[in-house]
């Protein structure tokens, strides 16, 4: 596609230019956006749709880094926009702004999380509270060695940059991937839910946490200083304990 | 991968990891004095102790690698299935067949 310079963009209060890239499709269109102090790279992409080009698609809601909304492919490495500033990821005034890896693109910058979620539920990433709840709370010590062990996945906000910096779900689609087996241990680890067999034998298989190459690509992105790589060690673990138990119990 | 063919795969990593560095250390220090081939048969016939650590050295192969192989063709091919399960059983078959002919073969010989 025809790059579509606008060199008037730089007005008052921008300290230089940025020159950005934007996929779009099987092209790549360019603009040229005012630098600014403290600027994120989602106030990049929306001051492009706002002054320069209305048709371009990308998604965002909160803008604070707890929506998980705004994941795109920041030169080459998936980020959250609206926690990644300019001046770290462009120190040269350049910008190649991608859709996240590993899903499908609905438009431009925008893509469908849909198969993202939908193996959250194939990993029983849901709390299961069981036919009878119990008639009282369940007392959890919060430095008790279980609860660190939620506490260490559980402020995941399913921003699909683990997803996409994930080579195991590039190169084998069915696999689970890093945040829904993230999710499931967490509940694993969680006292009050009664479905860990079946979450166990849901995360174990070619499609889950075996698969896993122990990249650290998933720890290595993770907006949220998570590590999923950690959380499918414990699955690993505890999969291969429920297995030996089954088969002990079946000799 | 199943679980059970996971600890399968992590034990007899675990077996291999030894069983190669000996089997290495041993060739190594078997050759530095110049000993023949000839030489090196004299001491292995009849040495039960040879023939169980290749035994245990075959059997381990035989079990991993398949494994192994088994994801490594469902990563880079379309190949699934219940045929790509009974090759690589069959793969495993082979290996300890050939490796512990093998074994008997210099045990015996």
């Amino acid at each position: 596609m025809t790059a579509r310079v606008d060199h008037a963009a730089v007005g008052p209060g921008a300290t230089g230019a940025l020159r950005v890239r934007v996929r779009r499709g099987e092209t790549v269109a360019e603009f040229v956006v005012p630098r600014r102090a403290n600027q994120t790279v989602l106030d990049v992409v929306t001051e492009i749709q706002r002054d320069q080009d209305p048709t371009l698609a990308y998604r965002f809601a909160c803008r604070v880094g707890m929506c998980g909304s705004c994941g795109m492919t920041v030169n080459g490495r998936p980020r959250w926009t609206c926690r990644t500033r300019v001046a770290t990821v462009a120190p040269d005034g350049e910008l190649l702004l991608e859709p996240l890896r590993n899903l499908p693109v609905v438009k431009d910058l925008a893509v469908d999380m849909e198969p993202f979620f939908e193996k959250w539920r194939r990993a029983h990433g849901f709390f299961e509270p069981g036919e009878n709840p119990p008639d009282d709370f369940v007392a959890v010590a919060p430095d008790s060695p279980a609860r660190q062990e939620v506490d260490a996945g559980i402020e995941c906000i399913a921003c699909g940059v683990c997803y996409a910096a994930c080579d195991l779900v590039t190169w084998n689609p069915d696999y689970l991937g890093p945040a829904a087996l993230n999710r499931a241990w967490t509940l694993v680890n969680d006292v009050r839910d009664r479905d860990r067999d079946g979450r166990l034998a849901a995360v174990a298989g070619d499609a889950g946490c075996h698969s896993c190459h122990s990249h650290m690509s998933c720890t290595e992105h993770c907006p949220k200083g998570l590590s999923p790589t950690f959380a499918i060690a414990g699955l690993k673990r505890e999969t291969g304990k429920a297995a030996l138990r089954r088969f002990w119990r079946r000799g | 991968m199943s679980p059970l063919l996971y600890l399968a795969q992590r034990g007899t990593a675990a077996i291999l990891a030894v069983t190669v560095a000996v089997h290495l250390g041993t060739i190594l220090y078997a050759v530095r004095g110049g000993l023949t081939a000839g030489e090196i048969l004299g001491r292995t016939q009849g040495n039960l102790a040879f023939l169980v650590f290749y035994a245990v050295f075959v059997l381990a192969a035989a079990i991993h690698a398949p494994i192994g192989l088994r994801s490594i063709l469902r990563e880079w091919t379309r190949w699934r299935g219940r045929f790509l399960d009974l090759s690589m059983i069959a793969l495993s078959g082979l290996l300890a067949g050939l490796g512990l002919r093998a074994a008997l073969a210099v045990y015996g010989a």
